[in-house]
């Protein structure tokens, strides 16, 4: 183990070094998490422009005035953009991976910290690169955070397709370069700095997730990454990668050969693995607290391990299933289908699993467990509509209509967002050496919980009636307009559902400053962040590397003297 | 708390699935040969995934009142899991998954792997910022050339797609602002883009398909129910995405011959 010879960087002295050019993980990782806090504010801000907007179109706000049909759409574009990569990339990963990966596997820091600082710092600037794409002339594109082409390559396809789509192209290629650098340094640490005893099979389920998303990351980024770059040069520099032959408003582009689903195939190489990106540091989270809330070893370790890898796997062999409408052969739609369907088998064991170990558990409902639960829920009721988008002959009727933003926002959008508050609340105490508070946490989880289905399972309705999506207006089309009560119930609960989030925030700031003092270990958690001081010193165990004994979910062991026997527990436990 | 958890979890389950099942909103009635197999396809994926949302929600809530800590002492069961119950669930949900998938794949087959029967009604379908053309070979049946640097959609019809009046094949075509076709007789449809991607989507047709530049995708459906269908554009296409719809008329056979008898006659006196 490379770790019993690393000696780490000296305690940094002075402001800048310790909290703004920091190379100590801990600061990167909350540096990456208030960048996915102010960043998912500034997305669900949007999401309410839009909501607003659809059913009181010609309504006009203050500071911003009415909403066109154009920045409706570059509101679209940037609330998709902002959350798949500023806060559901950025948190669970970049964040929390950051911070807790070295200190579960019991190591210093990350094997790179400088490379992790620039890692940060990239992403940094790609956010406030994407963010001013609202403030130049022609505003944020609209062309979706799928980006199709021709729409995204001819800057005369529409407003905000100017300079504005080309800031949304670099924000992105910044992001992605950022994201692999973090990828490398993940994969590195897991493989060759762990503690003594910290064998593969005794790291707690969240390293195995953050593990296994670097390395889709590290696969899938690269490809967005070159796909972006030949973008940049289709509307910069005259290539036509992806325009073909064609006109716009009668004028021809001045391009031929190129091929618009060639970007569909490249964007989707990446945005599908990068759902997983999304979720499997949630899935990580919910079987962590799941086993710890019930004081019971997690249900079936291995399959678990052996879940996310298989999930890690076929992630980047069904990527044309976004494209069965697209005008893609109609057989390889058939295998896409195919191995889709496949992909629904270890997600199922993984819901199987959560409910296997909250059976016989003695279940602790603090407000870490109520999110891990909401987790379950959201991701069984995201994931149950997946069966129906895999079969390309229901997306005949399905594909793009409301019925895809249900799915994806239950499944990605708000399990993983739950997987970001349950980690919040677990973590909290170890992070900030104060505890939450627990009656406000318990009012944001019913606001959550209840108001996320409120907003997102009557989009399934929609969807079936045949409502298109991304439809900045619905009083053009006839027969969406007896769906217009739904849209309204929507917007109604999003407000609701928005307002309750103002309580985390509440929590959040006033519970650093004056929140309970945390003990060590408040959760009687086993895992080895639970083992250092609160919050952990720089070099993270105080100048000593522990050493595992045990795997990471002995609860209700028989015979132990308390009801958890932690990692470093020298007792071994025997049947592990 | 343990009570009110499961309460909330039973109740959105089943508030939610009251829903889908009173089918307050739902497909839209089918009218074409497809609907009645892909409506069958999509009831029998429901009732399965129903039937597996409702268990596992209802689960989870038992299972979180059953067994909270509730202050008592005492230990949670010590196990770390059941082999052989791993792989009883893991091989169910393979048959139930690649066992849906096959059902459902004869239905694909028959919709998109043959091309259009020969004697259909071939309709081309053009999609452009923010609108649909549609055009009818004509006797000849042939579809005249249309050059990219001919388009003038200002002038609309004709010009807006391009069309190349010296070529002969095109002194017979008909360009309408609406999509007429006949009943019970399939319609072959070829579909093309001028500027960026667009979706001709027919709910009630059960049909929907991506129009994009540089190809022409030729795809077919049978309409068998007369009446007045919308038609909406299902793939983000700029700002007036919204309002690019139209509309399909299914007729009977002789009320279509007379329409594009009616067209061709227009046609041949302005030339």
């Amino acid at each position: 183990m490379v770790a019993q010879e690393f000696h780490g960087h000296a305690a940094p002295q002075g402001f800048i070094r310790k909290y703004v050019f920091s190379l100590d993980h801990k600061v990167i990782g909350m540096q990456y998490y208030f960048l996915a806090l102010t960043a998912v504010f500034v997305g669900m801000f949007l999401s309410l422009l839009m909501r607003i907007h659809l059913i009181w179109p010609s309504a006009s706000l203050p500071l911003i005035g009415e909403i066109k049909p154009e920045t409706y759409l570059s509101l679209l574009t940037m609330h998709g953009t902002i959350m798949v990569f500023f806060v559901l990339t950025t948190a669970p990963q970049s964040g929390f991976g950051n911070y807790f990966l070295p200190i579960q596997i019991g190591a210093p820091d990350m094997a790179f910290p400088v490379l992790n600082m620039l890692s940060f710092w990239t992403t940094f600037v790609a956010y406030l690169v994407m963010l001013s794409a609202f403030f130049v002339v022609g505003g944020a594109p609209l062309h979706g955070w799928t980006g199709y082409a021709p729409l995204s390559a001819l800057q005369s396809s529409g407003p905000g397709e100017g300079l504005g789509a080309d800031l949304w192209i670099i924000s992105i290629a910044l992001f992605c370069i950022a994201s692999l650098m973090g990828a490398l340094n993940f994969i590195t640490t897991t493989l060759d700095m762990r503690a003594k005893g910290m064998t593969l099979m005794r790291m707690p389920l969240t390293c195995w997730s953050w593990f296994i998303t670097a390395i889709l990351g590290l696969l899938a980024f690269g490809v967005l990454l070159s796909a972006g770059i030949l973008l940049l040069m289709d509307r910069n520099f005259g290539t036509s990668f992806f325009v073909p032959l064609g006109t716009v408003n009668g004028q021809l582009t001045g391009h031929k050969g190129g091929s618009p689903l060639l970007w569909q195939h490249l964007f989707w190489f990446f945005g599908h693995p990068e759902v997983y990106i999304a979720i499997l540091p949630g899935m990580g989270v919910a079987s962590q607290l799941l086993s710890t809330f019930s004081r019971k070893p997690i249900f079936g370790y291995k399959a678990m391990v052996y879940a996310m890898l298989a999930i890690g796997l076929l992630g980047f062999m069904v990527w044309g299933h976004h494209m069965f409408m697209s005008g893609m052969s109609p057989y390889s739609a058939f295998a896409f289908s195919v191995m889709t369907m496949a992909i629904g088998v270890p997600s199922a064991i993984k819901t199987f699993n959560w409910l296997g170990t909250l059976w016989g558990g003695r279940i602790r409902l603090s407000s870490p467990m109520l999110f891990a639960i909401g987790f379950v829920s959201l991701f069984v009721s995201g994931g149950i509509s997946g069966p129906f988008l895999a079969q390309p002959v229901l997306d005949i009727q399905l594909h793009d209509t409301y019925f895809v933003p249900a799915h994806f926002h239950l499944i990605m959008g708000v399990a993983a967002i739950f997987g970001i508050f349950a980690a919040t609340y677990y973590w909290f105490p170890k992070m900030f050496g104060r505890m939450m508070n627990e009656t406000l946490a318990r009012w944001h989880f019913w606001f959550s919980f209840i108001g996320t289905y409120a907003i997102f399972m009557p989009m399934h309705y929609l969807g079936m009636a045949g409502h298109p999506r991304r439809y900045s207006q619905l009083t053009e089309v006839s027969y969406l307009k007896p769906l217009m009560p739904l849209q309204k119930f929507i917007t109604y609960a999003a407000f609701v559902t928005i307002a309750g989030q103002l309580i985390f925030l509440w929590n959040l700031f006033s519970s650093m400053r004056s929140g309970k003092k945390a003990t060590d270990n408040p959760w009687e958690a086993t895992t080895l962040e639970w083992t250092t001081t609160t919050p952990p010193p720089h070099d993270n165990f105080g100048g000593h590397t522990p050493v595992v004994h045990n795997g990471p979910y002995e609860y209700g062991v028989p015979g132990a003297p308390r009801d958890y026997v932690m990692q470093n527990d020298p007792a071994t436990v025997a049947t592990h | 708390m343990g009570f009110v958890l499961l309460a909330v979890i039973w109740l959105i389950t089943l508030i939610s699935t009251y829903f889908f099942i009173a089918k307050t909103w739902w497909l839209p009635a089918g009218a074409s040969a497809a609907a009645a197999s892909i409506d069958h396809q999509f009831a029998v994926t429901f009732v399965l995934m129903g039937v597996i949302f409702v268990a596992a929600q209802m689960a989870l809530g038992y299972l979180v009142w059953r067994y909270r800590a509730n202050g008592s002492t005492g230990r949670a069961s010590y196990s770390h899991g059941n082999t052989k119950l791993e792989i009883i669930w893991t091989t169910l949900t393979i048959i139930l998954f690649v066992g849906l998938n096959l059902i459902g794949s004869p239905i694909w087959a028959a919709e998109r792997f043959r091309p259009a029967v020969g004697n259909a009604t071939r309709v081309e379908v053009t999609g452009m910022q923010f609108a649909w053309y549609f055009r009818y070979p004509g006797p000849d049946g042939k579809f005249g050339t249309t050059r990219p640097e001919l388009v003038d959609p200002s002038s609309g019809g004709e010009a807006a797609l391009g069309l190349d009046p010296k070529d002969p094949a095109s002194k017979d075509d008909i360009v309408t602002g609406i999509m007429e076709v006949p009943v019970n007789r399939e319609v072959e449809v070829i579909l093309r883009a001028h500027d960026v991607i667009h979706s001709f989507f027919v709910p009630a047709m059960r049909f929907k398909q991506d129009a994009v530049p540089g190809l022409a995708i030729h795809m077919h459906f049978t309409p068998t129910e007369v009446g007045s269908y919308e038609i909406a554009c299902a793939e983000l296409c700029g700002l007036g995405h919204y309002k690019m719809h139209g509309i399909l008329k299914v007729v009977s056979q002789s009320e279509f011959d007379e329409w594009i008898a009616a067209h061709e006659a227009d046609k041949q006196q302005q030339q």
